[in-house]
């Protein structure tokens, strides 16, 4: 049984309109951390400022490792309530 | 203590009466606070005619329920609800329920301003409004 070595990515409100893209998967090979990921799917766009990020849906900072099966996302400051 | 997403207009009293009649705090609890946000029609000057709010699903529950288990460990209250909507929504759409209940007042009161400030700066959900010309999303308040 394998599975496959990758890293699934979600974009969220603002972000998702300023990347053009909702979800994304990347190979986890060459992923060292959340930054890494986020140049991979989205081909090197410059991140903006005040993202907020998250790893298997806890936050955490750009330099946060990851691993195969992670699940990754990026999204501006979130305005509920 | 529970935590609900609702993708259709709610009535946040009948939410904190429903759960108070199910709860297992009869006879114990002096004090209800609860706070409700609604949605008003102008917003940075401007009128607003309907809103969309998105979540992450998924993360928007568990951290929902992590700074109700936060409040719990903080403050000797007896149970809390949060509801909270999502989707499109109309001014005068109730958009949050923070309901929290004690044994006294104090710990009600602190506590459902801690659920709403954390819900506020850490919970995963984004408000776009419509305008009359253009839609916009709604930056980050301090």
């Amino acid at each position: 049984m394998t599975t496959k070595a990758v890293i699934t990515v979600k974009f969220f409100a603002s972000l998702r309109e300023h990347v053009g893209q909702t979800e994304a998967e990347v190979a986890e090979s060459g992923m060292k951390s959340v930054a890494d990921v986020w140049s991979q799917a989205t081909n090197n766009m410059a991140l903006p400022e005040n993202t907020l990020m998250a790893v298997n849906m806890e936050y955490v900072d750009s330099s946060c490792t990851v691993k195969a099966g992670d699940e990754v996302a990026f999204f501006p400051p979130v305005t509920g309530g | 203590m529970l935590v609900e997403i609702k993708d259709a207009p709610f009535e946040p009293y009948q939410c904190l009466l429903d759960y108070q009649a199910n709860a297992g705090f009869a006879g114990k609890y002096g004090a209800t606070a609860a706070f409700v946000g609604t949605m008003r029609e102008f917003n940075q000057g401007d009128d607003v005619e309907a809103m969309l709010l998105e979540h992450y699903p998924g993360m928007t529950e568990k951290y929902l329920e992590k700074i109700s288990a936060e409040a719990a460990t903080k403050w000797n209250i007896l149970d809390s609800l949060i509801v909270h909507r999502i989707g499109e929504m109309l001014p005068n759409d109730p958009i949050v329920l923070v309901a929290v209940w004690s044994a006294h007042r104090a710990e009600a009161f602190d506590a459902s301003r801690y659920l709403m400030e954390e819900l506020k700066s850490r919970a995963p959900f984004w408000k776009k409004e419509r305008l009359a010309e253009q839609t916009r999303w709604v930056e980050k308040k301090t």
